[in-house]
């Protein structure tokens, strides 16, 4: 084990600095999309996807990419877009898609320049994903696709989706799934907007009506989806799982705890406040070192176990730790919309934690409920049996 | 012993249940979520029961009950999410009674009792600055500053003002240099508003001081009875989805995990109803456990509700976490009665420096 920055590190380091100091900020149109471009190309951005697909293919190292995460946040330049389309459907379709789709999905994917959806969940089927009934049938050339998906988040911005459709009605349930990619810009698309609890409409339901999209624009073989999609939510899970977004959560409450007082003096003050936020320290940091050990097997190309399926549940947890402790910071703020601006503490500060008090749910359920991840542990993890029911309603 | 509700008691509640579900039901009050529109209809309907001179005594047009009364009225309006201006309003009416002279009693208090004239508080400064030893707005002569979170603002003729030294002085309607500010609160049943005062006229209730921290410690109670009564409609929601929804071919209910996480949330709710009853009872009773017992129920149940309400989205799922599913309105609920007059931690910590056990 060797977690020393070496003196070539450091010099790696000073590298990246001197390119984000040449680099950015930057000005003009497509100012993002054009640093992202020279950072790709500099080798700092996407280091695990081949050139060929946009990615700068780069011999992975965990280290050099925790520099380059920590330097790209230190500046705040923009690095790999958060999108669900660079984070999920980039590596499925890396792992899995034929050439001509790498060829022509990837690149513009991971700039940012292609938006797409989600299309898993429908109103029947949620947790038992597989239990899917929207359907497609070829047409010649074509996939025809009816159905409906629902809690699509950001479909109203998507220029593609990309979906579970029911293809082999007489299969069994999970075997009868296909992969396919869907132009969300066509007649029978039909996006309405689902407001949240935030107040905002970020997710949607989207009607399915006769859609077309080509035979090829499947990834996988007919009747494969399930298990494509299976690469697509631990993509999902890796990604939300992120050690450094909870790392970047309790360095913004301890910003808060001072700004905010308690018992007339700042909160960071207070015991009980120290304490919380050194409990909460406890699981980043165990959080932040899983991270490095997930890195360093997904380097050598070998499995970390059973923490791979712990993340999730374990990111969402301290998420709701955070929240909690936001909340008794805020104090009378916590009684604000969260889309409010009021006096106080900060404006903003107030509004952002009960918008982030709230999303700590929506994170909690996106991706696969506690329970069922809970359910992942048990079984795969810890080789516990399958749930009876889950068992029979698989047949 | 004979710790439990009186047979009136449970008629009052049955009462007011049953006109909170007919007159404001649950799809009235998502249809009138947005509306910045005081429900008159629903109030003259409350008042027509006697709910807002409950606790007024009856030489002054109330029933001269106790609070006790007023926080099992309290659990069915926080069951039922009734929106109004009721927890304001008799926070107000009792600072008068406890606080005023008799003259003030009588001008001010028979038309509280009748509903016809609403009043509220306004308690906070900024800062969260909720308690009397806190407040530096000075009621020396007329009212120059600000005052946070005043539920009901828009609509009261009457806004008692918690002044520096713990006083209470009474501000009305229409009064010179009063400004009311809308607040862009989470709770859209008991919106909030920020109060100005430049130069405005105020009376004194003579009491006040002795008083204030009393009219908190009934506010504590209330919030804690409304805390209770929004746990037990968000347990009855869950338990309700729970046997409606399926997946894996089988109701979701039938999931031992799920199964042990609404019986966990049941633990967190009916046990604390007494806890409610002796808080609210103390008032009137025992009063030297009342600032202490309410301090801890409020901090102890509003918390709890909160943690329902996170644990109620969870428990929907995906809709849970959309504004259509109706669990969010109890949660915002729960953000209000946890926040309102100050924060479980801040109860905390005066119950702990009360605690005989911490001396
Ligand atoms: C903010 C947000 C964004 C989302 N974005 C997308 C998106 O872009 N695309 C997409 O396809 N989907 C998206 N989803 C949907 C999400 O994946 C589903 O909501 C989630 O999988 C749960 O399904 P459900 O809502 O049908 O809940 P249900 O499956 O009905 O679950 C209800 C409750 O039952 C419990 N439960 C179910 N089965 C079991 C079991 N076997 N054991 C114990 N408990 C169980 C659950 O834990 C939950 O508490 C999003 C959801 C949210 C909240």
């Amino acid at each position: 084990m060797d977690l020393t920055y070496d003196s070539e590190l450091e010099s790696f380091r000073e590298q990246v600095r001197a390119f984000i100091a040449e680099n950015w900020p930057r000005e003009g149109d497509g100012a993002v999309q054009k640093f992202r471009q020279l950072a790709i190309d500099s080798g700092y951005l996407y280091r695990h996807f081949p050139k060929q697909y946009g990615g700068s293919e780069q011999d992975a190292h965990p280290l050099k990419a925790q520099i380059i995460r920590e330097e790209f946040g230190r500046a705040r330049a923009p690095g790999e877009p958060l999108g669900i389309g660079p984070s999920m459907l980039a590596p499925t379709l890396l792992e899995r898609g034929t050439e001509w789709q790498k060829e022509k999905f990837i690149p513009r994917t991971l700039t940012g320049e292609l938006i797409w959806c989600q299309g898993y969940s429908e109103p029947g089927s949620g947790s038992d994903l597989a239990s899917l009934r929207t359907k497609g049938d070829l047409d010649g050339d074509e996939w025809v696709i009816n159905g409906q998906k629902v809690w699509t988040s950001g479909a109203h911005l998507a220029d593609y989706m990309f979906c579970l459709v029911r293809t082999e009605p007489d299969a069994p349930k999970h075997k009868g799934i296909s992969y396919l990619l869907i132009d969300m810009k066509q007649p029978g698309v039909e996006v309405r907007p689902l407001r949240t609890m935030t107040g905002t409409a970020d997710f949607n339901e989207v009607f399915l009506t006769d859609v077309r999209t080509p035979r090829d624009w499947i990834v996988g073989d007919r009747g494969e989806g399930w298990l494509v999609s299976r690469t697509t939510l631990k993509h999902e899970r890796n990604s939300i799982g992120g050690a450094r977004r909870t790392e970047e959560s309790l360095n913004a409450l301890a910003r808060l705890a001072k700004k905010t007082t308690r018992n007339g003096r700042p909160a960071i003050e207070d015991p009980a406040v120290r304490q919380r936020l050194a409990q909460i320290e406890g699981y980043v940091q165990a959080h932040k070192y899983s991270g490095f050990r997930q890195l360093t097997k997904d380097a050598k190309g070998e499995s970390v176990g059973s923490l791979q399926l712990m993340m999730k549940l374990f990111s969402t947890n301290i998420q709701h730790d955070v929240s909690r402790l936001s909340m008794d910071l805020i104090g009378a703020d916590g009684m604000l919309s969260a889309g409010s601006a009021h006096l106080g503490t900060p404006a903003r500060d107030s509004q952002s934690w009960i918008g982030a008090y709230m999303y700590s749910l929506g994170i909690a359920v996106a991706g696969g409920t506690a329970n069922i991840q809970r359910n992942v542990i048990a079984e795969r993890g810890l080789g516990l049996p399958r749930d009876a029911a889950a068992t029979r309603s698989s047949k | 012993m004979n710790f439990d509700l009186t047979d009136e008691q449970r008629m009052l509640q049955e009462t007011v249940g049953q006109l909170a579900e007919k007159q404001c039901p649950v799809t009235e009050i998502q249809k009138r979520l947005e509306s910045e529109e005081h429900n008159a209809a629903l109030w003259k309907a409350l008042s027509d029961l006697g709910v807002p001179g409950l606790a007024i005594p009856v030489e002054h047009g109330g029933a001269g009950l106790e609070v006790l009364d007023l926080a099992v009225v309290a659990e069915t309006l926080g069951y039922h999410a009734t929106p109004g201006p009721y927890l304001g309003h008799v926070l107000a009416a009792h600072a008068i009674s406890l606080g005023g002279n008799e003259e003030q009693k009588k001008r001010w208090l028979p038309g509280l009792a009748t509903g016809e004239r609403i009043g509220t508080i306004a308690f906070a400064e900024t800062g969260s600055a909720w308690d009397p030893e806190q407040w530096v707005l000075s009621g020396e002569g007329p009212l120059t500053g600000t005052k946070e979170f005043v539920p009901s603002a828009d609509i009261a003729d009457l806004i008692v003002v918690g002044l520096r030294g713990g006083q209470l002085g009474v501000v009305e309607k229409g009064a010179a240099g009063l400004a009311v500010d809308a607040v862009d609160c989470a709770d859209l049943t008991r919106r909030v508003h920020h109060v100005q005062f430049e130069d405005t006229a105020r009376e004194i209730l003579p009491l006040g001081a002795a008083t204030s921290t009393a009219v908190r410690d009934v506010g504590l109670s209330l919030l804690a009875a409304d805390a209770l009564g929004g746990s037990q409609r968000l347990l009855d929601m869950c338990v309700e989805y729970a046997k409606t929804r399926e997946q894996f071919g089988v109701t979701i209910g039938s999931f031992q995990g799920l199964k042990h996480q609404l019986a966990n949330m049941a633990v967190d709710v009916e046990p604390n109803r007494g806890l409610y009853w002796f808080a609210a009872y103390a008032q009137d009773h025992v009063p030297h456990e009342a600032e202490r017992i309410s301090a801890i129920a409020k901090a102890h149940i509003t918390d709890r509700y909160m943690q329902i309400g996170r644990d109620s989205v969870e428990a929907h799922g995906g809709i849970g976490f959309t504004w259509e599913c109706d669990v969010q309105i109890w949660f915002k609920r729960a953000m209000f009665d946890r926040a309102f007059l100050g924060s479980p931690s801040e109860h905390r910590e005066r119950a702990v420096q009360l605690a005989p056990w911490a001396s």
